[in-house]
């Protein structure tokens, strides 16, 4: 900070953070207001906003809020891309691809197996070991939750089957990582490999040709007495699945736990810094297989609710990268879950807007696809605040 | 990786003998025996899990492996093997030599980076904006020349790999992104720009498919000439020759250019590297550059070679940047190692495709054993502690996993960085 502003700040009314925040409320504004319900035609109104925005931002970054100030910017220039989009559009298009419950509905849907898988990352991670094989793992609970459901006629006791098939892939990675100090990253692939594998085989040998069987019981939809039928509401939340708010439910418990126990504490001290909680008597190896098996369990729900969940059958590669994204989600989130939550959220309205736009044209819904991607990338490069991973991630621990 | 080193270190110290501890003895006994020995026995502990999975579900793990091995083509270098017999064999092994040419370059775009203390994983993305490259090229510009077409649909997809590498390269040099992050982004973004570009509708689909999400073909003058077996049914072209080529540019580059020293510096030590005056971020740039290549021109090879066209699902199904993280480490980052170990996929991938299996096993489920062999593949090689154990028939279970100091701490993290 300059000397100069120094000087200034105690006769300012605002402080730079709240100008950029009121820039990035207008910034936003100027797309809100062309969609619908408010669906202003033209662009003049949009302009004004984004320009407010623009200048609130600018000023932001001047004062010295740099990041938030930037951050404005260019909510501002997306919201004058996203307002012209909107106005060359048809009213009829626009109202067809914004009905708001059903997005609302669908992003719980597409961001449920991400929150699950996300903040099993977050937990191994916390520990400092990095978890690629997310995508394993999920694999392995879609699959062998939906063979325990089958089995067992119980979606219970299949999501309890999932977990128990991701927890020990979650154990071998863990074997392998901890104990054998192995890279991680190479043996995360190898799990996603062997879990490919696995799912991919005893698909067929259990159920040939034919695949998954069709009265699978699958796990309820929660319906919420009092709202259920009240319009918005009732489409939007009344009718969402038991998981999807069982993990919902998990992103303040695991916040409790991480930040507010003892067991949280020394999960995270053994991944930032080992040596000091091996120190004080903690084992490092022992917290970072839990953290692994713990990893793998929630990871494999995030998969089960997929297969016993929503669609009620498996198909090979099911998960089809959704590991990658929620990986993507806990770095987004930067290592944290109500992070994770919200980037969960994000890219579940992504795809749900892909859904909706692919619609009214397939072409542009597909870009939509790569939009967490393109965001995480953003991220990673530290253009939207830094990402910073636990001290000791990735980095296998050695006693003296 | 210096896993290994530290163990023959300790077997050195343990055998007291002076040229045994001598560096130079070191470096010989790893590149002469462990060097190749753990790769090939690290393959076979995997063959073996996979055939008691194969047993344990009711088959003959010895008629699966027979079936896939004769799939492989491997057997038309037995001279008893004639007739139909030897035909059969001969296309089979054309396939397994056309699967193993990209993985060679796949491979090395993973090993370079390797070499310079990168994870890129992105091999499949740089694969993928290749192809789409030059499926585009060799489409596009018919009525050209064939030499140069495919002279410029190979260069066009190399710099195509090479810019989607390198906007890994810069991130991580100019802000300091981790480039196991970035690259799986890319990787996801190269792929829904494939599916976009040729999906109905998208900009380079083939208007003469109006029902099909799939690229134009590529001309006659983009296709890579074919020298054993029938053109028309898939045989060997030339682009095995360009792959070879490149894995010996690879060796005098590593090992003979400034660029490569720098790259080995770098990789060992970046602070030391950074010290001693060299550039790090831009040798980083500079290595990803090329590392996409390799992998964009193996793209270039496929689509020239035999593939004529891309189809979306083939975009979104193709594991084949994966598996060059596989050849790289099991080739141990070297280029006859690559070459090697892409054999050894190539011939993997082919023996088990489902058209060479025959009828007494079920040929998805032997599809599906290699992934599973790859996955066990993979994770033995992420740690030779296994191996190495074993290599030494299981002498001193145990006292090397304690004596193992914490400086290998950074080949275990993020990319070695």
């Amino acid at each position: 900070m300059s000397v100069g502003s120094i000087a200034v700040a105690p006769t300012r009314a605002v402080s730079p953070k709240q100008v950029a925040i009121a820039g990035l409320v207008l910034g936003a504004l100027a797309w809100v207001i062309t969609i619908p319900p408010i669906a202003v035609r033209g662009m003049v109104p949009s302009i004004v906003l984004a320009a407010l925005a623009l200048l609130a931002g600018t000023w932001a970054v001047a004062g010295g809020e740099r990041k938030l100030g930037i951050e404005a910017i260019a909510v501002a220039v997306l919201a004058v891309a996203g307002a012209l989009a909107s106005a060359h559009s048809a009213p009829a298009t626009l109202k067809s691809v914004f009905v708001w419950s059903a997005l609302v509905a669908a992003t719980l849907r597409y961001a449920t197996p991400l929150i699950f898988g996300a903040l099993g990352g977050v937990i191994s991670e916390r520990s400092g070991v990095i978890n690629v094989g997310l995508e394993g793992q999920m694999l392995m609970g879609c699959f062998w939750g939906i063979y325990g459901a089958d089995l067992l006629h119980s979606w219970f006791w299949g999501l309890v089957v999932g977990m128990v098939a991701g927890g020990l892939l979650g154990l071998l990675h863990g074997f392998f990582s901890v104990h054998l100090r192995a890279n991680q990253i190479v043996s995360g692939f190898g799990i996603n490999f062997l879990a490919l594998g696995i799912t991919g085989y005893f698909l067929e040998y259990h159920y040939g040709p034919n695949g998954t069987p069709l009265n699978i019981s699958m796990v309820p939809n929660v319906k919420i007495p009092l709202i259920q039928h009240v319009g918005f509401f009732g489409t939007a939340f009344g009718d969402a699945n038991l998981m999807t708010w069982v993990g919902i439910a998990l992103v303040p418990a695991m916040t409790f736990f991480l930040f507010r126990t003892r067991g949280g504490l020394r999960l995270r001290s053994v991944g930032e810094k080992p040596r000091a909680a091996d120190t004080v008597g903690l084992s490092v190896v022992r917290i970072r297989y839990m953290a692994s098996i713990a990893s793998g369990m929630f990871a494999a729900l995030g998969g089960a609710y997929l297969s016993v969940g929503f669609v009620g059958s498996f198909s090979n590669d099911m998960t089809n990268g959704r590991g990658f994204i929620a990986l993507a989600a806990m770095i987004f989130g930067k290592w944290k879950p109500w992070g994770a939550l919200w980037a969960c959220l994000l890219f579940g309205f992504g795809s749900a807007m892909s859904d909706r736009i692919s619609g009214v044209n397939s072409t542009l819904g597909t870009l939509f696809e790569a939009l967490p991607y393109i965001l995480t990338l953003v991220a990673v490069a530290g253009l939207v605040g830094r990402s910073r991973p636990p001290a000791a991630d990735g980095v296998p621990y050695v006693r003296e | 990786m210096s896993l290994l080193e530290e163990e023959l270190e300790a077997e050195a110290e343990e055998s007291k003998g002076a040229a045994a501890t001598s560096p130079a003895a070191l470096t010989a006994f790893r590149r002469g025996f462990s060097g190749v020995a753990v790769p090939i026995l690290t393959a076979v502990i995997a063959f073996i899990a996979g055939g008691l999975i194969v047993l344990a579900t009711d088959h003959d793990p010895l008629t699966t492996y027979s079936s896939i091995f004769n799939g492989t083509g491997l057997n038309w270098l037995f001279p008893w093997v004639s007739g139909s017999e030897r035909t059969l064999a001969a296309g089979n092994l054309q396939q397994t030599l056309l699967a193993a040419t990209p993985l060679v370059l796949v491979g090395l775009a993973v090993s370079f980076a390797f070499r310079a203390g990168l994870f890129n994983i992105g091999g499949q993305g740089q694969y993928t904006v290749g192809a789409i490259i030059a499926v585009w090229v060799g489409s596009a510009f018919s009525g050209m020349p064939a030499v140069l077409h495919i002279a410029l649909a190979i260069v066009a997809a190399g710099a195509a790999g090479a810019l989607w590498a390198g906007i890994a390269g810069a991130l991580k040099a100019f802000t300091g992104a981790n480039e196991v992050i970035s690259t799986i982004m890319l990787n996801w973004i190269a792929i829904w720009l494939g599916v976009y570009c040729f999906q109905l509708g998208g900009p380079l689909h083939a208007a003469s498919m109006p029902s099909t999400p799939v690229s134009n073909n590529v001309a006659a003058s983009a296709k890579l000439p074919v020298f054993w077996g029938s053109s028309t049914l898939q045989g060997l072209d030339v682009g095995i020759f360009i792959s070879l080529a490149i894995a010996v540019v690879y060796a005098v580059l590593i090992k003979r250019t400034r660029l490569g020293y720098e790259a080995r510096a770098v990789g060992f030590n970046p602070e030391a590297a950074r010290y001693a005056g060299m550039n790090v971020g831009r040798t980083w740039i500079r290595v990803m550059l090329i590392c996409g290549a390799f992998a964009g021109v193996a793209a270039s090879l496929d689509i020239l070679g035999w593939e004529f066209n891309l189809f979306t699902n083939v975009i979104q199904t193709s594991q084949i940047g994966f598996f060059g993280i596989a050849v790289a480490l099991l080739g141990r980052n070297t280029a006859s190692g690559n070459v090697a170990a892409a054999i050894l996929f190539g011939a993997l991938l082919t023996g088990t495709s489902n058209r060479n299996i025959n009828l007494s096993i079920d040929p998805t489920l032997v599809e599906y054993l290699t992934f599973m062999i790859e996955g066990i593949i993979i994770l033995l090689v992420s740690t030779d502690v296994i191996t190495l154990r074993l290599l030494k028939g299981g002498r001193r279970i145990g006292v090397a996993l304690k004596r193992r100091r914490p400086d290998e701490a950074g080949a275990g993290g993020g990319g070695a960085s």
